[in-house]
């Protein structure tokens, strides 16, 4: 843990350290992700997926783009996967020097030394499946995954260890057989079935050791927040305690999960559910803590900041992480929508204890313009999130609580309108019926 | 006469009574069976045929101008009391042909009957001056030499309608609108049915002479004499509606419309009704009411689609545009199928329309109207389509008092899409007058200021709204449970609801399943 505690302050102190004088706190700011730190969290394929998305990313900041694809080429080089191979040096496009060109030879030895196994493989689960001893062809049909997805072939690979499955004896295989499953469809990106998976993985608690069920859990986390059912994402991620370590790297690193479940708790709890979560980092001698919060203090700092009312801090770290978390393979699509109902949630908490608010003091807080504010404020009215009313004249905002008594007279009569018509219309019908049928 | 009737018959008779006339809005019925029969009968044993009938009639004719006499002296004899007016209805009834003598000799009986003492027979009188009977026909053909002749078929009355000159009908509407205005209602309701087709005729000839507005008063008096109760349809309903609605009295038809209706005859009656009643709401601008009738003609059951459904929801779909805001396609379960299924097809520019409407952009929605403007025009709901145009703004300015207390006028203007401050002050303060927001304007700042409903419920008026309402549900509650109760009691439900009843009742069901029993 100290490793990367070290690795974290190199990665969180890039930039320049202010301090302001009303608080002692000091106020990071992150300039640019560095990618080398970044990435060392990760390992196997994942690495090269990030590498390309960043480099996809960060299309105005050339040098950053380079270092990601060198850093991809290196990592491929490594493997045996001759499609992405081609792939980055298409990105890399010759910026690189002479040294990351096209490298024909280890192409071909690569393809061949692959097609050699894939028929010694055939060979092998074809006699294991003429002998039909079970435990062999399932050990086959592993291999030929693992091998389909050395080689990038996500698909076949899926389907190999689906067909492995058949051939499941112990608990123990069957579990083995879904992390695998697991690791692929979110290689792949295709979550659908994969809180599916993880329910089958999770039925049998003997055999799981308690670094699986950690995974178990990431992995439901990932599929939630793809879903875009955030509290749900959030449960999943709170839940992973400090087993993780780094044992899941090729999917997720743990200030991954911090992250994640920092904002999605953020931006789907309620105020008791986040103190239940904040408040036990206080007295850390209570019950097992989230703490992962402690790998990315900027989060941590984000969250205490909203809840103790402090707007105008947390919305500037929301600012300065976003760049980096735009560039998160798993975040990218919902940073947006996250940063939009965290927003929408300091605002709603914002007015919730007033009985009028200044327009002037609270745009000055949330650092937008009047008008904007205005435009805010209304849509969250219409919505009927906040209770309140636009004096727009003197750019006041006065809570408003309806009156019980007349909305229940006006619904009163409004219902016994509606029976009246409703039951009379009905005698109607029933009359038309009886003549049409007497005819 | 019979000379000219050997030579017309044949080929007028046919090729008239083939020919059906539909003006103006009648739905026909084509020639039934016995008169199809009685066609071809004519083709194989016309001229013999004819001779003998003509022979008949000739001698009946003959005779009943003698009798006609009689029958006013009985009539005024009779018309005393209930019991003699049931052996009047009787006497009449056998004595219908005599009754098939010259119009113009008819009228001078008529001034010696009363039309409030004697009403029945003078209702005989006038119907027989109104209808001409079949075979009749012929010889009103070739004396009067016009084609223009209708097959009417109704439940009742089988019979042709000759058509009637202006002068006639000029002679003819005083005479009937004073029987209608004075006769005696347990009088005409013996022979209800002959009621109807008077004042169905009454009405035509109205028309004819351009002055519906001779019909309205008669008509009203005669739905409130022919209704058994308020909560009965008649087939004079719809008449009734017509003219308010050609002669613009609309007030008049609204206290026909506030009866609820209860018991129908005729659905095509029902459907008329509904149809007519919604314009003329609409013209009232009691869009809650006019938007009842129009969905109880969307939802009716029918067998197969009909034009007043049709046109009837393309009225429907507008004034819940106007009315509520907000239109959905979805129609309720209890519509019939073939609504469901063929409503919408008719429809499309309308619905359009309220998806144009949905977006909430007025220039959006009056590009719209300006491209379909004929297809509108044709429809005759252009002045509707106005009106949800400008129920538009008036959505989004009553948007606006939910979200803000005070607003500037340019602010307004600007949300609402509209040209210039000043115009957004004319709409609102349109607004405010007709009660459909609570604000005041002031016009040194330029603001309005929004204010709550200041109805607090808590004033007499509204305690006796609150009470009436409550005694008027139950009322229909008990309605409800006396259909409930008759409908249980109803032989077709019992065999039905039988019929799809367990035919085993549990103990009948043997534990032991059924393969193990050799």
């Amino acid at each position: 843990m100290e490793a990367d505690d070290e690795l974290i302050q190199e990665i969180y102190s890039k930039g320049d350290e202010e301090s302001s004088p009303s608080r002692n706190r000091p106020i990071i700011s992150v300039e640019q992700l560095d990618i080398e730190a970044y990435v060392s969290l990760y390992q196997g394929r994942t690495k090269i997926t990030r590498l390309m998305f960043i480099a996809e990313h960060c299309c105005d900041n050339a040098s950053m783009q380079l270092e990601a694809l060198r850093m991809a080429y290196d990592e491929i080089k490594k493997g045996e996967d001759t499609q992405l191979f081609r792939e980055v040096l298409q990105k890399i496009d010759g910026r690189l020097g002479p040294n990351y060109t096209m490298d024909v030879a280890w192409c071909d030895s690569v393809d061949r030394k692959a097609e050699q196994r894939k028929k010694k493989l055939e060979t092998e689960l074809n006699a294991y499946k003429t002998n039909l001893i079970k435990e062999s062809i399932r050990m086959g049909y592993n291999d030929f995954g693992d091998f389909y997805y050395a080689h990038g072939a996500l698909g076949d690979a899926f389907k190999s260890y689906f067909r492995a499955r058949d051939y499941c004896t112990t608990s123990k295989h069957i579990i083995q057989m879904h992390m695998r499953a697991i690791l692929v469809s979110i290689e792949t990106g295709q979550f659908t079935h994969l809180t599916s998976y993880v329910s089958k993985a999770e039925q049998k608690p003997e055999a799981l050791e308690p670094v699986t069920v950690e995974k178990l859990r990431c992995a439901a986390g990932l599929a939630h927040l793809k879903a875009k059912k955030y509290d749900l994402a959030a449960r999943k991620f709170l839940e992973v305690g400090p087993d993780l370590g780094s044992s899941y790297n090729e999917v997720i690193a743990s200030q991954d999960v911090a992250t994640y479940g920092g904002l999605c708790a953020l931006a789907s709890f309620d105020r008791a559910e986040l103190k239940a979560c904040v408040l036990l980092l206080f007295f850390p001698t209570m019950i097992i803590v989230f703490n992962f919060l402690e790998l990315v203090p900027e989060v941590r700092e984000l969250i205490n900041d909203f809840y103790s009312c402090h707007y105008g801090s947390c919305l500037d770290y929301l600012g300065n992480l976003k760049a980096n978390l735009l560039l998160d393979i798993h975040l990218h699509d919902h940073v947006e929508t996250l940063y939009d109902q965290i927003r929408n949630k300091a605002l709603i908490q914002y007015t919730h204890p007033f009985v009028s608010v200044d327009l002037q003091i609270m745009a000055n807080v949330f650092k937008t313009s009047i008008a904007g504010l205005e435009k805010e404020l209304e849509t969250l009215i219409t919505d009927n999130q906040i209770q309140a009313r636009i004096d727009s004249h003197n750019k006041i905002l006065y809570a408003r609580h309806p009156d019980q008594k007349n909305a229940t007279f006006q619904r009163v009569l409004q219902t016994g309108n509606e029976f009246d018509q409703e039951v009379r219309a009905m005698l109607l019908r029933a009359n038309l019926l009886r003549t049409e049928g007497n005819r | 006469m019979v000379i000219s009737a050997q030579k017309l018959v044949y080929p007028i008779g046919i090729r008239s009574l083939k020919r059906v006339n539909s003006d103006a809005g009648r739905i026909h019925r084509f020639i039934p069976s016995h008169v199809e029969h009685l066609i071809q009968k004519l083709q194989s044993f016309s001229l013999f045929y004819f001779f003998s009938q003509l022979a008949l009639r000739l001698k009946q004719s003959i005779r009943s101008m003698q009798s006609v006499e009689n029958l006013v002296t009985q009539i005024q004899g009779l018309s005393s009391s209930a019991a003699d007016i049931a052996a009047l209805n009787n006497y009449l009834k056998a004595a219908e042909d005599s009754f098939r003598s010259d119009s113009s000799r008819l009228l001078l009986f008529l001034d010696q009957l009363d039309p409030s003492k004697h009403s029945l027979g003078y209702l005989y009188f006038l119907r027989s001056l109104l209808v001409v009977q079949f075979i009749y026909f012929v010889f009103g053909v070739e004396k009067q030499g016009n084609f223009n002749c209708v097959l009417v078929c109704g439940d009742r009355e089988p019979c042709v309608y000759g058509s009637i000159t202006k002068e006639r009908a000029s002679t003819l509407v005083p005479i009937i609108a004073r029987f209608i205005t004075s006769c005696a209602p347990e009088q005409i309701r013996l022979a209800s049915d002959k009621f109807i087709t008077v004042c169905k005729r009454f009405k035509d000839m109205v028309m004819l002479l351009e002055a519906p507005i001779r019909g309205v008063g008669p008509m009203l008096s005669a739905i409130r004499k022919i209704q058994p109760s308020t909560e009965h349809l008649t087939t004079l309903h719809p008449e009734f509606l017509q003219l308010c609605l050609l002669s613009k009295c609309y007030k008049t038809g609204l206290s026909v419309l506030e009866d609820d209706i209860y018991e129908i005859n005729l659905p095509r009656d029902f459907f008329l009704y509904c149809y007519y009643g919604g314009m003329i709401l609409i013209g009232q601008k009691r869009f809650r009411k006019a938007l009842e009738l129009l969905h109880n003609v969307v939802t009716a059951p029918m067998s197969s689609i009909n034009a007043i459904a049709v046109e009837a929801y393309k009225k429907y779909i507008l004034v819940s545009l106007v009315h509520h805001g907000q239109f959905s396609t979805n129609l309720p379960k209890y519509t019939s199928s073939a609504a469901q299924r063929n409503l919408k097809n008719f429809c499309q520019t309308y619905i359009e329309l309220a998806n144009t409407y949905n977006t909430g952009k007025v220039s959006e929605l009056e590009t719209f109207v300006q491209t379909n403007r004929e297809r509108f025009e044709s429809d005759n709901n252009l002045g509707l389509v106005r009106q949800v145009v400008s129920s538009m703004y008036k959505r989004n300015i009553q948007r606006l008092t939910q979200t803000y207390l005070t607003l500037s006028l340019q602010d307004i203007a600007n949300t609402v899409q509209l040209n210039s401050p000043k115009e957004a002050e004319m709409h609102v303060l349109q607004m405010i007058q007709d009660g459909e927001i609570y604000a005041t304007i002031n016009q040194k700042d330029g603001m309005v200021r929004f204010l709550e409903d200041p109805e607090q419920y808590k004033t007499c008026e509204m305690i006796e709204h609150i009470d009436s309402s409550i005694h008027r549900i139950m009322a229909l509650s008990k309605k409800l449970t006396a259909m409930d109760e008759l409908l249980s009691c109803d032989p077709l439900y019992l065999a039905k609801a039988g019929r799809e009843r367990q035919r085993f009742d549990f103990d009948d069901f043997d534990t032991v399943p059924q393969k193990f029993n050799i």
